[in-house]
């Protein structure tokens, strides 16, 4: 199984992505230029945190332009996994691999911290080791991560159980106060219909050791992998 | 010739930039201001054999793939010749 | 051309005795583009002309420096072939002109200083300093700048993908005209592959790359070395702005450049751009060098020889690479989409020499314009310790362009008079009844200068790279080097108020409170970068506290071990006749052998024991308490400390921490001993608060053992089981410790002589402590942002 995390001019959150499925999953990975369009080595590919292109225009609206992303729609629509996260999910959504888009946040900072989010859906190859309704403790580290959508299209996440995480509070109860940004629901992570991508603000790569604070991430990526390793 | 490009929010998303604004606004004594909405304006220069209906056409197809994201903004464009 | 009048000279910041000396050294005139170079290259932020024979009585060698002072940043050793480069500087005027872009460009141009050595940027920390936030006339300036200098630094460094891990932001009226903005940036190298800023090797192609240049910041340099009037407001077209998607390119291309052996000498175009690259890394080498203005990337048209001298665009370097190997460097930089080209080479003839539209536009002696740079020993007059009456009118008699200073530089106390009043914080009855113990500490954990800086830090991404051990907010940053098992620890200290009422003691207060709170979070103070604010060194009276700052600074040094390996002086911190106080900030940084020994300063378990290593004294005169609660004092005067008790408090700590015996410790320093207690008790990420149950009896007055600032004390929390080893670790170390009581459910209580003193709520005082700040920012400058 081979993981390739891919790398836009501004992506800063890659190494970290490299260094978790190295270092925790034990697998191996590349990082992979977004020039390049080849990704028939890869069994699952990760679309880091960052600020590609520097955010200009709108987050991750430039990225969805690099030749990579050709290869990215390709290589999910043939129901390989892509897992984006922060920079990541909006780039997705940019590129329209999920819907919906992600606007500056509410109180119009940018906001580092950790932040509770509920499991809402455990039938995704990303969160099948976790328990639904489970909460975990993860890092949020973003400006832009206030998730909109149209009514139709949240009735349609809701439908097809496609909200992923939620913004909670510790007790795992939904609330405005709860919700760090103003996303809609406060919906914090989702996947397409095909349950194959998904998109999260939080940072599951930045909670993969007690030493920093939270392991709670672990989880997501182990599930990723049991999914490989199942297909395999 | 110089295409003029508008994006702004769609007037069903929340603009929290521009709700700052009108709060701020408000509170420099400005009244009689029931809303601000922010948005992006983007000068492009284009030379060449475009006619103004052509670099319309260019401009909107711009404005369309790049420049917005019709997820959540619309856009106007004008040319000034 | 342009004629070179007296008001030409006096315009670039030049004295009639300067422009004689530049004409000796030329044999001749020089022409207008060689007046701009001399005037930056000659200007106090790039030559250190006042400092520069004080900073020689700073220890600056030891055992794990690799590169002291001299380079972009300092480099020490940190063994396994790993070395850590790092430097603070300072953007405290432009940051003033334009708060965001200001300190958006401080953070990039330290990070900069740090990925030219070679290194990886992997933390920043800031040292921020502002007028007071509730100022009736000025506190609404004050938000701005305060939110506008932490949007910046939040801009710059998120994108830049560098953790902002820590660092300090404090408020006194002195800083109200001239806030202080000092960015620090670490680095890892390993110890084979540092880059220096030299131009070796004659015949070697010398590469721009990087940003185009424009006409941003022309005369920055100069900027910097003069004091503030209404009309620099004006000057805002000077200020640069910053790209930080720009600059992390250019580190990742520099980096993979410099792994690609093509590059011999490397330096970052800050301050003066183009002119003090050039002709640094030429005086370094020995050289000379040569470049073609006409080759430059520009943004602008029609921009003039001078411009592009002395413009300061960001986001630039100069690269020497190995001739025949220019090519491979521009592959490099391509692949960034990066601009690299060949501008020149390097001569042997130690001259600058640049031409511009085939004419030769300046060819001046490198070593004219750094060797030969001036040198002052500026006049000096001691401003009368602890007492208000230093006679400032008569000292600047000579001075006739430098109005006399308000007298706050030179009392603490009439700058604390000043603060109060104009807080309008409602002030406690001089005699503190014993009944108001409880309302002094919640005033004390809610003003601005104690209470959580949480509203900044959650704006700055610190959890980047993921190496983050200890969150902001702690005692000091902890970074782990991940290919290791060691971490960083680093923490920046300044105190303006100490250095006004006694510069020398002010400063070595601030070096032993930087290491000590390095050695509480278990790490081993190395070494420091210091950062040193001050107003116009033409007052002899500043002049002489800066001379006592480094005398401070260097005697404590020596002390805890903790050579200076890099810094930064920042002169004519002034505005209208007023200045700062004299503001040294103090970058220390630690390591600590095992990052899982790493301690924060949290409570972890009830029932656990509470002890203070060190003593309490009467060190209340200019406390937080002082301040704050309105007590005035007759003699104000800055703790004492002594330099082996403080050391003693530290060993015992980190043997204690090193030995795995402690679960807690936390510095006691300002607010004193029940603020620091209180904070220990609060929530953190990973539990709810703790209570403590605490006897304090002992001597001097109540007030004193709560609120006195004593230095070299540490409070430490442990198991029962502990006790026995603690105490002889401590004993061993030479260290007073005194156990206080236990750890609680969720009250703060404290007693003395069988009376109790304080009781409350811990939840009730970490909501006051920790929505302080942002009640007050929120509230006005972010408007509608918060609902």
């Amino acid at each position: 199984m081979k993981f390739g995390v891919v790398v836009f001019p501004g992506s800063n959150c890659d190494h970290d992505a490299y260094h978790v499925i190295s270092k925790h999953v034990g697998q191996p990975v590349d990082f992979i230029w977004h020039r390049e369009t080849d990704l028939r080595s890869y069994d699952a590919i990760i679309i880091p945190g960052g600020f590609s292109y520097g955010d200009y225009l709108r987050a991750g609206a430039l990225a969805r332009f690099s030749p990579v992303m050709n290869s990215v729609k390709e290589f999910a629509a043939k129901g390989n996994l892509v897992l984006g996260i922060c920079n990541g999910f909006q780039i997705l959504c940019e590129a329209g691999l999920l819907p919906g888009a992600l606007i500056r946040n509410r109180g119009l900072h940018f906001i580092c911290d950790h932040v509770n989010v509920r499991v809402e859906s455990n039938n995704t190859p990303f969160t099948h080791e976790l328990k639904a309704g489970g909460v975990l403790r993860l890092p949020i580290a973003h400006a832009d991560g206030n998730f909109v959508c149209d009514d139709a299209t949240l009735d349609e996440l809701r439908r097809e159980d496609r909200i992923v995480l939620r913004y909670c509070d510790r007790d795992g109860q939904i609330t405005d106060a709860a919700n760090p940004n103003g996303s809609r629901d406060n919906i914090a992570g989702i996947c397409n219909h095909e349950r194959n991508v998904m998109g999260l603000m939080p940072h599951p790569e930045r909670a993969c050791e007690d030493l920093l604070g939270s392991s709670d991430g672990r989880d997501v990526f182990r599930s990723l992998a049991g999914t490989l390793a199942a297909a395999a | 010739m110089k295409a003029k490009v508008y994006v702004t929010l769609k007037p069903s998303v929340l603009d929290p930039q521009g709700k700052a604004i009108k709060h701020s606004v408000e509170l420099l004594g400005f009244s009689g201001i029931s809303d601000i909405r922010q948005g992006k304006y983007f000068e492009i220069a284009i030379e060449g054999p475009l006619n103004v209906d052509q670099a319309r056409e260019e401009a909107v197809r711009m404005a369309h793939d790049v420049l917005s994201n019709p997820i959540i903004e619309d856009f106007r464009v004008e040319i000034e010749e | 051309m342009e004629p070179i009048t007296p008001e030409v000279i006096a315009a670039h910041n030049l004295t009639p005795e300067e422009f004689t000396h530049i004409k000796e050294l030329l044999g001749r005139e020089p022409n207008l583009v060689e007046l701009g170079v001399f005037s930056v290259m000659w200007s106090e932020h790039c030559s250190y002309k006042s400092s520069r024979i004080h900073l020689k009585r700073l220890p600056i060698t030891g055992e794990r420096v690799i590169v002291p002072p001299g380079e972009n940043a300092g480099v020490v050793d940190l063994g396994d072939g790993w070395c850590a480069a790092f430097k603070i500087e300072s953007h405290n005027h432009p940051s003033f002109i334009e708060p965001f872009q200001g300190a958006a460009t401080g953070v990039g141009g330290i990070l900069r200083d740090i990925f030219t050595m070679g290194a990886r940027p992997i933390a920043a920390l800031n040292s921020l300093r502002f007028g007071s936030l509730d100022d009736p006339k000025n506190g609404h300036r004050n938000r701005s700048l305060l939110a506008g200098v932490v949007a910046g630094i939040a801009h710059y460094g998120n994108a830049f993908g560098v953790p902002t891990v820590g660092g300090e932001v404090s408020f006194d009226d002195a800083y109200a005209f001239n806030p202080l903005v000092n960015a620090f940036a670490l680095g890892l190298v390993r110890k084979d592959q540092i880059f220096f800023g030299k131009a070796t090797g004659v015949g070697n192609p010398v590469l721009y790359v990087g940003a185009k240049t424009g006409r941003d910041g022309i005369h920055g340099a100069t900027m910097a070395s003069a004091e503030f009037d209404e009309e620099a407001l004006e000057k805002r077209p000077t200020v640069q702005v910053g790209d930080p998607f720009l600059e992390k390119l250019l580190l990742e291309a520099c980096l993979e450049a410099m792994r690609s052996g093509a590059v011999a000498g490397i330096q970052d175009m800050g301050a003066a751009g183009l002119t003090c690259s050039t002709c640094e890394m030429a005086a370094r080498a020995g050289t000379g060098i040569e470049i073609d203005l006409s080759l430059v990337p520009q943004r602008e048209t029609g921009m003039t020889a001078y411009e592009m001298l002395l413009s300061e665009s960001q986001e630039r370097m100069l690269i020497v690479a190995h001739k025949g190997r220019e090519r491979e460097v521009g592959d490099i930089f391509r692949k960034w989409d990066l601009d690299a080209v060949v501008i020149g080479q390097v001569r042997d003839d130690g001259r600058m020499r640049v031409t511009h539209n085939s004419e030769i536009v300046c060819d001046v002696p490198v070593k004219a314009l750094t060797d030969e740079a001036p040198v002052y020993e500026r006049p000096m007059k001691p401003m009368s310790l602890n007492a208000g009456s230093a006679d400032v009118s008569s000292a600047d008699a000579s001075q006739a362009r430098v109005p006399p200073l308000s007298q706050d530089i030179s009392t603490g106390s009439s700058v604390r008079a000043d603060a109060l009043n104009a807080d309008g914080t409602s002030a406690l009855p001089a005699n503190t009844s014993p009944q108001n113990y409880n309302e002094a500490l919640l005033h004390l954990l809610s003003s601005p200068n104690l209470a959580s800086k949480e509203w900044v830090y959650r704006q700055y991404d610190h959890m980047v790279r993921t190496n983050t051990a200890v969150l902001p907010g702690a005692d000091a940053a902890v970074v782990r080097i991940k290919e290791t098992r060691r971490a960083l620890a680093i923490s920046l200290d300044g105190n303006g108020r100490y250095c006004a009422a006694n510069p020398r003691a002010g400063a070595r207060l601030m070096v032993a409170e930087a290491a000590r709170n390095v050695v509480c979070v278990g790490a081993q103070p190395i070494a420091i970068t210091n950062c040193l604010n001050f107003a116009s060194p033409e007052r002899p009276e500043v002049m002489w506290a800066f001379s006592e700052v480094i005398d401070g600074i260097a005697e404590a040094c020596r002390a805890f071990n903790t050579p200076v390996v890099s810094g930064n002086v920042s002169f004519y911190n002034e505005t209208e006749g007023r200045g700062i106080l004299p503001t040294p900030v103090i970058g220390m940084v630690g390591l600590m052998e095992d990052v899982k020994r790493v301690i924060q300063p949290g409570f972890k378990n009830a029932g656990d024991f509470i002890a203070l290593l060190g003593a309490t004294h009467d060190d209340l005169s200019i406390s937080e308490y002082a301040s704050v609660c309105g007590v005035q004092s007759d003699d104000p005067r800055v703790p004492t400390l002594d330099l082996e008790a403080e050391l003693a408090v530290q060993t015992a700590c980190l043997r204690a921490a090193e030995a795995g015996l402690l679960r807690s410790a936390h510095d006691c320093g300002d607010g004193g001993l029940a603020v620091a207690l209180a904070e220990c008790c609060f929530s953190s990420l990973n539990r709810e608060v703790f209570g403590a149950d605490l006897d304090i009896t002992g001597d001097y007055d109540l007030a004193t053992r709560l609120f006195s600032e004593t230095p070299s004390r540490i409070i430490i929390s442990f198991d029962e089981s502990s006790l026995g080893d603690i105490e002889e670790v401590v004993a061993a170390a030479g260290c007073p410790m005194t156990l206080l009581g236990n750890v609680g459910a969720d009250r703060l209580r404290i007693e003395s002589d069988g009376e109790e003193v304080i009781q409350l709520d811990v939840a009730e005082l970490e909501s006051a402590w920790r929505s302080s700040l942002k009640d007050k920012l929120q509230a006005e400058v972010l408007a509608a942002g918060a609902e």
